[in-house]
């Protein structure tokens, strides 16, 4: 015993040393990260975020600089009452504001650097800079925020905000302050915008002084500027469409069917982009999220979908030509609607009778359609196939699935097929009189504006078409090549001209005569969608959607537009004067029918919009009046109405 | 005779090859601690690490000159050193040179000595001599306070020049003393007092009562036979009770402001936010900064002068007291285990010797030899890690500073050397 007494401590106590430096240096311990180090100071240096201009060479969205206070908690000395204040004072926020805001960084993390005030005025900015260094662990980051060129166009520009902790756990290159896209190009473009910032490690000692760069600095990196783009859009076809859906809601989109570059993308309500900029940022961001009545950044040219009504028309025609079920003069009897035996499976309006392709597309007579449509279905003995194959044409023109283009947002849409009714009324247990209600668009064929745009785009090329895209130049790169490749759709380019023929006629002679344009040759299609919402549980109709769908000129079209009104009523009536408007617009630069357009900037639907939220019992479609609103109005703001436009 | 003179001086290389490890190893970490900038040159003895190369080059001269002594010289002359070394300290009151509040140096020209280093060994050869003395009894009270006054002249001394840890280290004679037939009532005593203050200071002195009333009730209940008297036991807890208070008494009111923290800060006895914000930036700086250094270094650590905290000098002091830190930051957990190890190994090969010598005087002295060490390695890595509240005494053969390395080697080379004799003894 007293020989080992010793012996047995200086063990002992080894061994205790041991667990304890293995506790210390590898079971609690992380891996070394130098973002992390606080030993050594990470100083970086924001690329410029890489302009955008629209297709004509319009700068849309540059930059300005900003300045964030910035804070490491760990770093931060404790302030006496008197420091408090100033810094408080400097930084215009409370003391409660302090304690909360230096809290929230302490939760994120007492090593890494939060922001504590964003995006500081420039005025702020020179005061602080100076009286800065007398508040240990705050220190100013220099970044570039956003300068939008355009009050137009927020739903394709998007925006910039703070990123978020679940993306800088995937991304590490972000940290905690930085900005990231959030919405539209800045979204779909970040990592050609973004560039890479550089970043400068330098070795501190104790008194948080600099004392040279960290091994030299051979891990410091210079910034890479973000890159340039060019965007599809024409800025000022962009702000013309935004300016006729003003007190409406819905969507344009407007390609060039030569290339798939969109044109315009429009949304109504839109918000100015410049709301989303700067200290108010997340105020206005969250006002706009919240707005679930006008949903302005909800993008209803991508998100939008709905029964496209009579513009899917065209598609069964195409389908019945390719499947060699109807000739092009082959004549139907419409009795105002179509009998099934004595049942009346669908309605119609008045025109002559009996009707052959051209009058049915001209026309939009039902009858003719779901015959077709049948034809389609039953030239197969079995439904789910024939079903099958007319999904699979109507498919072919992007229809029913995601486009797979540059927009971070957007739909599938739907075309039903075989499987689809199987699983509705069970296996082999229906016939195409149970779906012909897609003969005319209406059921459970579904589509966005951009789907739409697209279909014209294709019908206007004669079979093909480019994915639509945003994207047209980037600096110092080429575009992907999926969007410089013609995708076919599976009708044969003979049988475009006499449903073309159709589409013009619709104009000429047809539901949209008055609407023509001289000079410019356009084809169309007027869609009316039925549509139902739900108030205290009671399913409810509302004023019919009013569609459009168009390309132009007729030979060579340079444009195709889909244009989408909510409860618009007729196609005509609303969604159709602005594609003419759009139309002539950008073929010849100016409005020749003015008349068109002063009835567009006159009429409002807000009306309409209100009645679902009223609580009274209210009129649709024929019973109602439109509100005739002042083609200048003078605009009284108030903060809330500023938001949306 | 050639023959006989070849087995005199047989050295222990095993002791000799550790002892090289920590001395090359401490360089090494006190390089990296204390360069500033570029090493423009190893040798700069403008810079601390160029001088403890110095000190390292000196410090195999010394070895030799030890070697070379004859081994009787250190047993005959152990109480002309151990006087030597006592004038010394008595002369730091007249003569000394104040550093940091402590009156442990003497100054001469640009050098400065600390006699504390050397008291060491002085001390353990005195003890050794006593000990080994053939009129000694150990069990005797007479000669036990005979003992403790060689141990207590220079830790008084020492004490009073205001460097408290180095007194500490005296303690570390209990284990020699324990060895050579102190009785075991004297380590119940010393474990039970350590365990009182711990309790008093850390729950109070009511818990610490009951804990002591219950220790005592089942002794009593449990020792059937021979019982004392009840009232033995009574006077035992009255004592108990009253040192436990004393303790308390004792940080309140007679320790210095930074020491009670240092207590404090060990057993978690602060919990006023606003406070503890305070000492992190004071007393627990350099713990905080130094365990941080130490976490930071990982499994394999940063790397030889890549250490960002080492570099940094965010841990202060840290080429003396705290340079395991640096061990921890550049060589990680491979690195201080090693050192750990090392230390372990070197004790416990002191201790292995020390009990294969024939003459009684050897053996004390390698345990007395031992007990310093290990009353060192305990202290500062323990205290470098947390462990231990802060007391400031060097790591043997590792931090910087002449009197340090010169007073260990000293102390390890005398037994060396009284070692490699042990085949001419009769
Ligand atoms: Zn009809």
């Amino acid at each position: 015993m007293r020989k080992i007494l010793l012996l047995t401590t200086v063990i002992f106590v080894g061994l205790i040393f041991i667990a304890r430096l293995f506790y210390l240096q590898v079971y609690n311990s992380d891996a070394y990260d130098i973002f992390e180090d606080t030993a050594i100071k990470k100083e970086y240096n924001y690329p410029k975020r890489g302009y955008v201009y629209d297709r004509n060479g319009q700068l849309l969205v540059a930059n300005q600089p900003s300045y964030d206070v910035m804070v490491i908690p760990r770093e931060v000395s404790p302030l006496d009452s008197l420091e408090l204040e100033e810094f408080c004072a400097l930084l215009k926020i409370t003391k409660e504001d302090y304690e909360k805001k230096l809290n929230k960084a302490k939760n994120y993390s007492y090593r890494l650097p939060s922001p504590f005030v964003p995006q500081l005025s420039k005025k702020d900015y020179a005061v602080l800079q100076e009286k800065m260094r007398k508040f240990e662990g705050f220190y100013i980051q220099k970044r570039s925020l956003r300068s939008y060129q355009t009050d137009i166009g927020a739903n394709v520009l998007g925006d910039l905000g703070e990123v978020n902790r679940r993306t800088i756990k995937r991304k590490p290159y972000y940290k905690l302050g930085d900005l990231i896209g959030k919405q539209g190009i800045e979204l779909s473009y970040e990592d050609v915008l973004r560039g890479v910032k550089g970043i400068k490690f330098i070795q501190k000692d104790r008194h948080n002084k600099n004392i040279g760069p960290y091994k030299d600095g051979v891990f410091d990196t210079l910034p890479k500027p973000g890159k340039d783009i060019t965007i599809t859009i024409d800025s000022e076809l962009q702000a013309y469409g935004e300016q006729l859906m003003k007190h409406k809601r819905g969507g344009i989109v407007a390609i060039d069917p030569k290339s798939g570059e969109i044109l315009a993308m429009v949304t109504g309500p839109s918000y100015n982009p410049n709301l989303l900029v700067g200290r108010e940022r997340n105020k206005n961001f969250n006002k706009l999220f919240r707005d679930t009545i006008n949903m302005p950044t909800f993008d209803r040219g991508l998100q939008a979908q709905y029964a496209p009504g009579s513009p899917f028309k065209v598609i069964n025609a195409l389908i019945g030509l390719q499947e060699e079920v109807v000739e092009i003069d082959e004549k139907f009897t419409c009795r105002m609607g179509y009998y099934y035996g004595s049942r009346k499976l669908t309605g119609c309006h008045h025109h002559r009778s009996p009707v052959d392709l051209n009058t049915g597309i001209a026309q939009s007579c039902n009858a003719y359609f779901v015959n077709v449509y049948r034809r389609i279905v039953d030239k197969y003995d079995d439904a789910g196939i024939g079903t099958n194959v007319w999904a699979e044409h109507a498919k072919s023109f992007g229809l029913g699935n995601y486009l797979n283009n540059d927009l971070p947002v957007g739909r599938k849409g739907r075309i039903p097929d075989g499987d689809y009714y199987d699983r509705q009324y069970g296996d082999n247990r229906w016939g195409s009189t149970y779906t012909v209600s897609n003969a005319i668009g209406q059921g459970e064929v579904e589509a966005t504006p951009i789907q739409l745009a697209n279909m014209a785009a294709a019908i206007g090329n004669r079979g093909y078409y480019y994915t639509p895209h945003i994207i047209k130049h980037i600096e110092g790169d080429s575009i992907p090549d999926k969007f410089k490749k013609r995708k076919y759709t599976s009708i044969d380019k003979k049988h475009f001209e006499p449903v073309i023929q159709g589409m013009f006629d619709v104009y000429n002679k047809g539901t949209a005569q008055t609407l023509r344009v001289p000079g410019i040759e356009i084809c169309g299609k007027t869609g009316t969608a039925e549509n139902f919402v739900k108030i205290d549980g009671v399913k409810t109709q509302l004023t019919d959607h009013s569609i459009f769908v168009a390309f132009a000129p007729k030979e060579n079209p340079t444009i195709a537009i889909a244009v989408f009104v909510e409860n618009g009523y007729w196609g005509s009536r609303f969604a159709g004067r602005m594609a003419s408007l759009m139309i002539e617009k950008y073929i010849k630069g100016h409005i020749t029918r003015t008349d068109l357009e002063d009835w567009i900037l006159t009429h409002s639907l807000e009306n309409e919009y209100k009645k679902p939220y009223s609580g009274e019992p209210f009129k649709i479609n024929g019973q109602t009046t439109l509100q005739v609103i002042d083609k200048n109005p003078i605009m009284i703001e108030t903060k809330e109405q500023n938001l949306i436009n | 005779m050639l023959r006989e003179n070849h087995r005199s001086f047989k050295f222990d290389w095993i002791t000799i090859v550790l002892f090289l490890l920590l001395v090359v190893f401490g360089y090494l970490n006190i390089l990296s601690a204390s360069h500033i900038g570029e090493i423009t040159s190893y040798f700069d003895s403008s810079q601390l690490y160029g001088k403890h190369l110095i000190f390292v080059g000196l410090t195999f001269v010394l070895i030799i000159l030890i070697v070379s002594v004859e081994a009787k010289f250190y047993e005959r002359f152990a109480s002309v050193i151990y006087i030597v070394a006592m004038i010394a300290l008595i002369g730091l009151f007249l003569f000394g040179k104040d550093v940091n509040g402590a009156r442990s140096w003497y100054g001469i020209g640009s050098m400065t000595i600390q006699p504390s280093e050397f008291a060491k060994f002085a001390t353990a050869l005195a003890v050794a001599k006593f000990i080994s003395d053939i009129e000694t009894n150990m069990k005797t009270v007479k000669d036990q306070l005979k003992v403790a006054a060689i141990i207590l002249i220079p830790a008084i001394l020492i004490l009073l020049q205001n460097d408290a840890g180095s007194t500490i280290v005296y303690l570390a004679f209990f284990f020699v003393f324990y060895r050579e037939g102190l009785q075991q009532v004297y380590l119940i005593i010393a474990l039970s007092l350590i365990i009182l203050a711990v309790l008093g200071l850390k729950f109070g002195v009511l818990i610490s009562a009951i804990v002591t009333l219950l220790t005592l009730a089942c002794v009593y209940l449990f020792r059937r036979k021979n019982k004392d008297s009840i009232f033995n036991y009574i006077i035992a807890l009255i004592v108990c009770i009253g040192f436990s208070y004393g303790v308390k008494l004792f940080y309140t009111h007679g320790l210095k402001i930074h020491q009670q923290n240092r207590i404090s800060l060990w057993l978690r006895l602060e919990k006023d936010p606003a406070k503890l914000e305070r000492m992190k930036k004071a007393e627990a700086y350099n713990l905080i900064q130094s365990e941080e250094a130490i976490s930071s270094g990982g499994l394999t650590g940063k790397g030889f002068l890549q250490g960002t905290r080492t570099t940094g000098k965010f841990v202060p002091e840290q080429h003396t007291d705290y340079i395991f830190s640096t061990v921890g930051e550049e060589w990680g957990f491979l690195g201080t285990s090693l050192v750990v190890l090392t230390f372990v190994l070197l004790i416990i090969r002191i201790l292995y010797l020390a009990e294969a010598q024939k003459s009684q005087f050897s053996r004390v002295y390698g345990y007395g030899v031992a007990s310093i060490l290990f009353i060192h390695f305990t202290i500062n890595i323990g205290m470098v890690m947390g462990l231990i509240p802060t007391v400031g005494i060097p790591l043997p053969f590792f931090s910087y500073g002449g009197s340090g390395l010169w007073g260990f080697t000293i102390l390890l080379f005398i037994f060396v050397k009284l070692d490699s004799n042990k085949i001419n003894e009769w």
